[in-house]
């Protein structure tokens, strides 16, 4: 992309020359991106993950398109930043989108296509199949081989995923001791080896023989998939399993009936994970509509936590904004009069900025452990009573609020210093000159002017400490816990915690789904928080401007 | 020398020795009061660095100044178990953490300066909606949408294994998408401000856009290039949300995870060699700070004041 000709490069030679290698270049560079991309798109496409296949290919066609024409000149600068963007930032955007609409979950975690490539690789073995009889071989590597001779007289060399070779006896009616390398297994080792034995497949992938009771069998598709009655039906007892979209997974109908007649709290989905023959990983996700949001308010399990971590949500990031803000600027004003050594306060006050958000906080959550923390040991020996920081849902929040005073208070003291150094000297003056006091030129002064530089500042770190995860999860993973609930939710949990949990942390199985339709709340409370920064931006400005 | 002191305001009311008793006695508050901010800010990070060369491991044992110590050997003890207990793969995570970040603030300087270079010096069409499309998107922290990152790796590395969970390879495309927004803003206000007219005279001798760019701009902007690369580097490091969720395998762990796993399991033990691990830790990124603090704050401000 780099050394394209422009109109006032014309004239020099060398130009010209380094100009067509650069071109070669870029054209190899194109290609080598093409084939990459080709190889994951089609991979993609074939395992039945469409949504993140077609946004590749797109990814790529811009790509190629910019490169041939030559007004999008300034955008080809531009687009390696784009391309890292559209697919680490922009895609998952949408793809969460995507999953807060999907039954997505342990349960359900491959696409359809995967689903019935695994099923119709299961394999079983069939009475009445083909039977040898066989002699093991090995070669130098430790690789195995089997020789196959059957009742009919035929006999086959068999090797791992191979097919199967004829092999002739000698004039006496024995088989060569070596076969391409291959050397008969002594006696001694037989035994010892047929645990390796059983384990592995030989013959063509597609019809594979195992060791069985003695014998070599050869191993049949157990499921077969019928596409156009889009059903599988298991050899083994003749029961078929048709594919239910709207839950996404096989059901065999009679089966979940006899399961409610028996269990009338039998729940639909959990019933196919526990069936043996679909067992785990044997259900698909599918578009299950609104349904995770709408379990927002009809599941009482989950509206209770959710109402209550919104509710600590919003109180911590608020509560946050405003203490730091405060000690902040309360700082910036003590090192803005003439203290001595300022510059000396300054840079110790600016340590807990610089010291790394989980090493700050999991150091905090030490010191205040109750009894062996060095403040909350000595706390608990002052008051004579513990303070039950970590199981005590109100202690806890109020150690979180506390370190996240500590972090975060340097950022404003910075900012306010910036903003307090701003301000011209002469309007003090003048409020000095019309009698202000000290109090008044703070309150109609300094604070509306330093309102307009650091207001949307505070509307940031409002964004910033409403997904704060870093804290909630060093100081107490969210604990304690909300009892009583189906899912994974701590008292000191915010709503990204909570989708952490629900996707990553819980013992529980995961749900992406559930987890991703938090993650669109989010979303959608960002984008508010932000469109109202842009307009207070817009309004401070104004007021400003009448000072 | 601002008139917020409070001490200038008491001028008018009260006779002059007054007044200079009075500064003096705001003067000795403030410098109490700010004391006692610093022994807030510093104390956490004193007594971490107390633990990790206190010999007794536990939490409980821990006093300021380590007792009974008798030689050097004994200081360093929390630091030697941290380096030479194979159950920790320290070393590794230090250097995980050293790649990931390293290659995360190259990539990052290179590709946002590439895109600052065409903001900043060609017109074309689209050009002011697409930089404020890339600022909008910066308003969703690519951790948020952490569940989909992690599936998505997941789905790459069935095929390609060194993009997928568990591997250096697929958190440094992570970290370096999620890092352009903001970088490609700061950079352009930075090429802004060199003078257009350089690029013109040497377009004028015959110089391509890429020569250009490469051999005269470039070069010129080496300050916001470093200090771009700085914070990267430095965030990247301690970055630890990300990490955790896509890195499974101890081994593939950086630093911040590693810690972690110090503190999430058995703390009350594990205290000495966590804050052993903490200080290296965070060496890096307080070294940083306290070296580059004009710029630092210089940026902040700087932005403040814009709004």
């Amino acid at each position: 992309m780099s050394a394209v000709k422009t109109s006032a490069s014309g004239g020099a030679s060398s130009t010209g020359g380094s100009a067509l290698i650069g071109r070669l270049v870029q054209i190899a560079i194109l290609v080598a991106i093409d084939l990459f991309a080709a190889f994951l798109v089609i991979n993609l496409a074939r395992d039945g993950i469409w949504e993140f296949a077609i946004f590749l290919a797109l990814v790529t066609l811009f790509v190629n398109v910019i490169q041939f024409r030559k007004e999008l000149f300034p955008i080809r600068w531009i687009s390696p930043a784009l391309v890292l963007m559209g697919v680490m930032v922009i895609y998952p955007i949408l793809y969460t989108v995507y999953v807060s609409l999907t039954n997505y979950s342990d349960g359900n975690f491959l696409t359809k296509t995967q689903v019935i490539n695994q099923v119709s690789r299961e394999r079983f073995l069939p009475e009445g199949g083909a039977v040898f009889d066989y002699v093991a071989y090995r070669n130098e590597a430790g690789e195995f081989a089997l020789l196959l001779t059957n009742s009919a007289g035929e006999a086959f060399f068999a090797r791992v995923g191979a097919p199967l070779e004829a092999v002739k006896p000698d004039a006496e009616g024995k088989f060569a001791d070596t076969i391409d390398g291959f050397t008969v297994l002594p006696r001694s080792e037989r035994f010892s080896a047929l645990a390796t034995l059983s384990a592995l497949s030989f013959g063509p992938e597609d019809q594979p023989l195992q060791i069985s009771s003695g014998k070599a069998r050869a191993l049949q598709p157990r499921f077969i998939y019928d596409s156009a009655k889009d059903s599988f039906t298991d050899r083994l007892d003749g029961k078929v399993y048709f594919a239910d979209d709207t839950i996404g997974f096989f059901v065999n109908v009679a089966d979940y009936e006899a399961a409610l007649a028996a269990d009338p709290n039998t729940r639909i989905s959990s019933f196919y994970l526990a069936t043996p023959t679909f067992a785990q990983g044997a259900g698909y996700r599918v578009l299950v509509g609104a349904n995770n949001f709408t379990r927002f308010f009809t599941s009482p399990a989950i509206r209770g936590p959710l109402l209550q971590i919104f509710t600590w949500t919003v109180t911590f990031a608020l509560v946050s904004v405003f203490s730091t803000f405060a000690l902040g600027l309360l700082i910036a004003l003590l090192l803005q009069a003439d203290t001595p050594a300022k510059r000396v306060f300054r840079t110790l006050l600016i340590v807990p900025y610089a010291i790394p958000a989980l090493i700050a906080v999991s150091t905090w959550r030490g010191m205040l452990n109750p009894n062996m923390g060095v403040i909350g040991s000595t706390l608990s020996d002052i008051l004579g009573y513990q303070i039950p920081v970590f199981s005590d849902a109100t202690w806890a929040k109020v150690a979180i609020l506390l370190i996240n005073l500590w972090l975060g208070y340097p950022y404003f003291m910075l900012v306010c210093s910036g903003a307090l150094a701003a301000i011209p000297s002469d309007m003090y003056e003048a409020a000095q000159v019309d009698g202000a006091n000290t109090l008044q030129q703070f309150r109609f002064l300094t604070l509306p002017l330093l309102l307009v530089s650091v207001g949307p500042l505070l509307i940031a770190s409002f964004t910033f400490n409403f997904n704060n995860f870093v804290i909630i999860e060093a100081f107490n993973k969210g604990l304690p816990p909300i009892l009583d609930t189906p899912t994974a939710a701590g008292q000191t949990d915010i709503l990204i915690s909570y989708a952490f949990r629900l996707a990553f942390g819980s013992g529980r199985g995961a749900d992406f789904g559930l987890a991703s339709a938090i993650t669109i709340v989010i979303f959608a409370i960002v984008a508010g928080i932000t469109m109202l920064q842009f307009r207070f931006t817009r309004q401070w400005e104004e007021t400003s401007k009448n000072v | 020398m601002s008139s917020m002191s409070l001490a200038q305001n008491s001028k008018r009311k009260r006779g002059e020795g007054n007044y200079a008793q009075q500064k003096l006695f705001w003067k000795v508050v403030r410098v109490l009061v700010l004391t006692f901010f610093v022994f807030f800010a510093l104390f956490p990070a004193v007594w971490v660095l107390s633990a990790s060369f206190n010999p007794s491991q536990s939490m409980s044992s821990q006093t300021l100044i380590p007792r009974n110590v008798t030689s050097v050997d004994q200081l360093l003890v929390n630091y030697r178990v941290l380096f030479e207990t194979p159950r920790y793969p320290f070393f590794r995570w230090v250097l995980n953490s050293v790649i990931v970040a390293s290659i995360t603030s190259v990539l990052t300087v290179m590709i946002t300066a590439l895109s600052a270079y065409s903001f900043s010096r060609f017109r074309f069409f689209g050009r002011q909606g697409l930089m404020l499309f890339i600022l909008l998107v910066q308003v969703f922290p690519n951790l948020l949408a952490m569940v989909a990152i992690f599936l998505m790796l997941q789905q790459i590395g069935q095929y390609l294994p060194f993009l997928g969970l568990n591997t250096q390879g697929g958190l440094i495309l992570v970290y370096v998408g999620g890092g352009m927004g903001i970088n490609i803003w700061l950079m352009k206000g930075f090429f802004d401000s060199v003078p257009r007219d350089i690029d013109e005279s040497a377009q004028v001798d015959g110089a391509t856009h890429w020569q250009t760019y490469w051999l005269l701009i470039f070069p010129l902007v080496r300050p916001i290039l470093i200090v771009v690369g700085i914070l990267s580097f430095v965030g990247t490091f301690n970055e630890f949300v990300l990490a955790r969720v896509l890195l499974r395998d101890i081994n593939s762990w950086t630093l911040m995870v590693g810690l972690w796993g110090f503190v999430s399991d058995n703390f009350g033990q594990n205290w000495g060699i966590f804050a052993a691990g903490s200080v290296i830790g965070a060496l890096p990124t307080l070294l940083v700070y306290l070296f580059f603090q004009d710029q630092i704050v210089g940026g902040l401000t700087q932005g403040a004041v814009k709004g």
